[in-house]
């Protein structure tokens, strides 16, 4: 149990929680990794998944790009862009981009392919129009499966801006590669302890989310099971 | 183009040239992918022998799948860089600090696949074998598992991609194969060479592996080949009714919200 007290000790110290160095702005820095690799992400996955949804054009692209990404090693692409471009925050959002559009992509295509045709003919026979079609009816009901494919991609992000610290910028991962470098485990377990924290945190934001975005209809049809 | 074409004979020549260098195991890119994929193939084997006792449990007793479901996923949220450092104290450097949180991993996508797999026997199929004298360990072993398993498999189709191309975030703790060749021979000497054929290496273990499962799953199932040509529609209503719906589990908008779980991590 020496880990354990080690870890206690490490987080009830005062000086951690202050400072530039403190967890609060280590947090606050991955957040902000994390959160612009995320909006950037969902303003080009979104609007390109509905469209293509929409016009049923490039689903064969889609998930070839899925599958195709999901064997992609993270780290790998991270590193690459990283010699590329050079050190920096930029790289960092770029890998992290790369990893976040492709299940946002996915599920917003695929929310809007698997609305029901009934569905979409009734809309077309009350007089509604393409643009209003999918505004009205298959956004909305894609919805649950677009916040599904964000969640993952956020605890994704959240997961891997921890790299960030390898490639010089700060963030959590700063704790576990400065712990690394003194060969100080209690930091090592403790930054990685904070990160587990911050995707449990993100994976119940996004459960909340779709509480308040998803039509209490669909909610209603989901309870029921169909 | 010239230039795109030299690019890509330079990382070529790079990877003939270090590719088993004798003497220098520590150096090798043939090395390092077999250590990647002994990392890889572990971690699933493992997580596919814990996925069926489980999923034969939750599928006899009801009551236990949702916490089991449910903390499975909890697991999942868990990112795979944090999970191999709280490893560290208990397992060290050793290959289990990687093969752990990897197996555990594959259960998201593998329990809900074979507790599917199981569920969507027939009923007629169990009543026949009943009927014919089969006691429930024989029906499990000789019935239901073989019709389960053209689901069990596209699950750990989907669960093979996603390990293979984690075991490189594992470098980062010392381990991970092709990861190693990524970080420390490509990342820390600021060499592109080696963290291509590093990618490239995993993405193509990837899908041979994908392969492989497909072949697989023709050899150990032939009646749905056999059938598919005869009773293609009746297949559609019987079999692969299930195997579509473990395959795009949670695609379905409404269900996917509620129990937020399928074969496709991204669906869930």
């Amino acid at each position: 149990m020496d880990v354990l007290n080690e870890l206690v000790a490490w987080f009830t110290d005062p000086g951690q929680w202050s400072g530039p160095a403190g967890i609060p702005a280590r947090t606050a820095e991955h957040l902000q990794y994390s959160l612009l690799g995320l909006l950037i992400s969902a303003l080009v996955a979104v609007p390109v998944g509905l469209l293509t949804g929409h016009t049923g054009l490039g689903g064969f692209a889609t998930a070839s790009l899925a599958n195709f990404a999901r064997a992609l090693p993270t780290i790998g692409v991270l590193f690459l862009i990283v010699l590329l471009v050079g050190i920096g925050l930029m790289p960092v959002i770029i890998a992290l981009v790369a990893l976040a559009v492709p299940p946002i992509l996915v599920n917003t295509h695929e929310g809007v392919r698997q609305v029901e045709p009934a569905l979409k003919d009734a809309a077309l026979g009350m007089g509604m129009r393409g643009r209003e079609v999918l505004m009205h009816l298959e956004l909305p009901v894609a919805v649950p499966l677009i916040i599904n494919g964000m969640r993952t991609a956020a605890v994704q992000v959240v997961a891997t801006a921890t790299i960030a610290a390898y490639v010089g910028v700060g963030g959590l991962g700063r704790y576990i590669v400065d712990g690394q470098a003194r060969q100080d485990l209690t930091m090592m377990v403790g930054g990685s302890l904070l990160v587990v924290f911050l995707a449990v945190v993100t994976t119940l934001l996004f459960a909340g989310l779709s509480r308040l975005l998803v039509a209490p209809g669909l909610r209603a049809l989901a309870a029921t099971g169909r | 183009m010239n230039a795109v074409w030299d690019w890509i004979s330079a990382v070529a020549d790079w990877a003939a040239a270090n590719w088993n260098p004798p003497g220098d195991q520590e150096r090798g890119v043939w090395p390092r992918l077999v250590e990647h994929a002994r990392l890889a193939y572990l971690s699933i084997l493992i997580g596919l022998a814990a996925a069926l006792p489980l999923g034969l449990a939750c599928v006899r007793w009801t009551r236990l799948y949702p916490p089991v479901l449910t903390g499975v996923n909890v697991l999942y949220a868990v990112p795979s860089i944090a999970l191999f450092f709280l490893m560290l104290p208990y397992t060290g450097f050793s290959d289990w600090t990687a093969i752990v949180p990897l197996a555990l991993y594959t259960l998201v996508i593998l329990l809900p696949n074979v507790v599917d797999g199981l569920r969507q026997v027939p009923d007629h199929v169990r009543q026949a074998a009943v009927a014919m004298g089969f006691g429930p360990l024989r029906r499990l072993l000789t019935v239901e598992t073989p019709v389960a398993v053209p689901v069990i498999i596209a699950g750990l189709r989907v669960a093979s991609v996603a390990t293979i191309s984690m075991v490189s975030v594992a470098s980062l703790v010392g381990l991970g194969g092709l990861g190693q060749l990524i970080l420390s021979e490509g990342f820390r000497r600021q060499f592109d060479a080696p963290i291509v054929v590093g990618i490239v290496l995993t993405v193509v273990l990837a899908f041979v592996t994908d392969a492989l499962l497909v072949l697989s799953q023709r050899l150990l199932t032939p009646w749905v080949r056999r059938d598919g040509r005869r009773r293609k529609r009746k297949q559609r209503a019987a079999v692969p009714a299930g195997e579509a719906a473990a395959v795009d589990a949670g695609a379905d908008p409404t269900q996917s919200a509620e129990t937020g779980n399928g074969a496709h991590p991204w669906m869930s």
